[in-house]
C-alpha cells in the first residue's frame, strides 16, 4: 500500500509543471519566486515554533499529561484506544502548532515506524484545528451564537482519531 | 487565548514537575528546546520551501482556479442555502484547495474574505448562519493531500518510507470531511425542528 503514496508527490509535481507549461507559464522564474516566499514563510514561523516547543516540551516532560490520562485507562482500553495517543487527540483541536509538537513526542518516544508514530502522524495530518479556526472565523465577522459549530467540529475530530486507529490496523498491522 | 494557554503550559509544568521530583529532566528540557526547535527548522524549512516553489507554478498557471471552478457542482450538494454564483462560493473554494496542497497559511485570507461575504447575507448578525457552520466543518475537518511539516519530521527521524502514510492520511481526510457534512446536516435539521416547537 506504502507504494501508492509514494506516487503522490511525483504525480503532482509531473502533473503542475506540464499543465504550467501548456499555459506558457515561465514555471524555472515561478519555482524560484515561489521558494523565495517560502523561505521567508519558514523565518516567519520561526519564533511561534519555537515558543511552542518549548511550553509544551516542559509540559509533556513533567508526566503531568502522562499521569492525567492514565487515570482513563481502563475507561480507553474497553475502547481499544491507545492511552499514549490521548494527549494528542485533546491536543488536535485546541492548537496546531501543540499538537504538533506533541505528534513529535509521541514518533520520538515509540518510534517514527512504530504504529503509534504512524497513528500520531495520520491524525495529525487528516484533520485542521476546529477550535483555533471556530475562535479565528466567527470572531473576525463578531458572531457571538455559534449554535452547533463546535459540536459538529468535535464530533469530526473524534472520527479521525477512530480513522487513525482503524487505518493503521489495517495497513500496517 | 493563546497567551493563557501558553503561560499556563510552562506553570503548570513546571509545578508539576517539580512536586514530582522532576527538576532535573526541567532544566535540561528548557535549555535544550531551543536547539530542538532548530533542528525541526533545518529540516522543515528546506521542504516548504520547495514546495512553495512547486506551489507558485500552480499559482501562475491559475490551476488553483481550474480546481475550484471543478468544485462548484459540488458545492450546490453541500451548500444548499446559496445562489451558485455567490462570491463566498469562490472565496471558499480557493480556502479549500489551497488547503488540499498543505498551504495553510496562505489559506486564512481566503476563509476569513468567505466568512465576510457569508455574513453579508447573514439575516441574524450576530448568530451564524446554515451556510457559515458548513464552511467551517468543511476547513476544520481539512482535507489535505501533502502535509510537508509531518513529511519532514518523519524523515528527521528517520523513517524507513516517509512517505508511506500519505495514502492513508487522504483517506482518513476525506472519510472525516464526509462524516463532517453529514454530522453537519443532522444537526441543522435538529435545530430546525426545535424552532418549530
Amino acid at each position: 500500500m506504502s507504494t501508492i503514496s509514494n506516487y503522490f508527490i511525483p504525480a503532482i509535481v509531473f502533473f503542475v509543471l506540464v499543465y504550467a507549461l501548456r499555459k506558457k507559464v515561465n514555471v524555472y522564474d515561478s519555482f524560484c519566486h515561489g521558494a523565495k516566499e517560502g523561505i521567508l514563510m519558514s523565518i516567519e514561523i520561526f519564533p511561534f515554533l519555537m515558543a511552542m516547543i518549548f511550553g509544551m516540551n516542559i509540559l509533556l516532560k513533567s508526566g503531568f499529561i502522562t499521569d492525567f490520562f492514565s487515570l482513563f485507562r481502563p475507561v480507553l482500553e474497553m475502547f481499544h484506544i491507545p492511552v499514549e495517543i490521548m494527549p494528542l487527540a485533546v491536543t488536535r483541536p485546541v492548537s496546531g502548532n501543540a499538537s504538533f509538537v506533541v505528534m513529535i513526542d509521541i514518533i520520538k518516544q515509540y518510534g517514527v515506524d512504530s504504529n503509534l508514530g504512524r497513528m500520531a502522524a495520520i491524525l495529525q495530518g487528516a484533520t485542521d484545528t476546529t477550535i483555533y479556526v471556530l475562535s479565528l472565523y466567527f470572531g473576525s465577522i463578531g458572531i457571538k451564537h455559534i449554535r452547533y459549530a463546535l459540536k459538529a467540529g468535535l464530533l469530526t475530530d473524534l472520527i479521525t482519531v477512530i480513522m487513525a486507529l482503524l487505518l493503521v490496523t489495517l495497513f500496517f498491522a | 487565548m493563546m497567551n493563557k494557554i501558553w503561560a499556563s503550559f510552562i506553570i503548570v509544568g513546571i509545578v508539576y514537575g517539580f512536586l514530582t521530583g522532576k527538576m532535573d529532566i526541567m532544566n535540561q528540557e528548557i535549555i535544550a528546546s531551543g536547539n530542538e526547535t532548530l533542528n525541526l527548522f533545518m529540516v522543515s524549512a528546506p521542504l516548504m520551501v520547495l514546495w512553495s516553489g512547486i506551489m507558485q507554478i500552480a499559482k501562475d498557471a491559475r490551476l488553483l482556479e481550474k480546481l475550484a471552478k471543478m468544485l462548484r457542482p459540488i458545492f450546490k450538494v453541500i451548500f444548499p442555502d446559496l445562489d451558485e454564483k455567490d462570491e463566498a462560493l469562490e472565496y471558499i473554494a480557493s480556502n479549500l484547495t489551497i488547503n488540499m496542497l498543505g498551504i495553510h497559511n496562505a489559506s486564512t485570507p481566503f476563509g476569513l474574505k468567505a466568512m465576510k461575504a457569508l455574513q453579508e447575507k447573514n439575516p441574524k448578525k450576530d448568530t451564524a448562519s446554515r451556510s457559515m457552520i458548513t464552511f467551517l466543518v468543511l476547513n476544520t475537518s481539512g482535507v489535505t493531500l501533502i502535509a510537508t511539516d509531518i513529511l519532514a519530521i518523519r524523515m528527521m527521524y528517520g523513517s524507513q518510507n516517509p512517505t508511506e502514510l500519505i495514502f492513508p492520511t487522504i483517506i482518513a481526510t476525506v472519510v472525516n470531511t464526509c462524516f463532517a457534512l453529514l454530522v453537519d446536516r443532522f444537526l441543522y435539521r435538529r435545530s430546525v425542528k426545535r424552532e418549530h416547537h
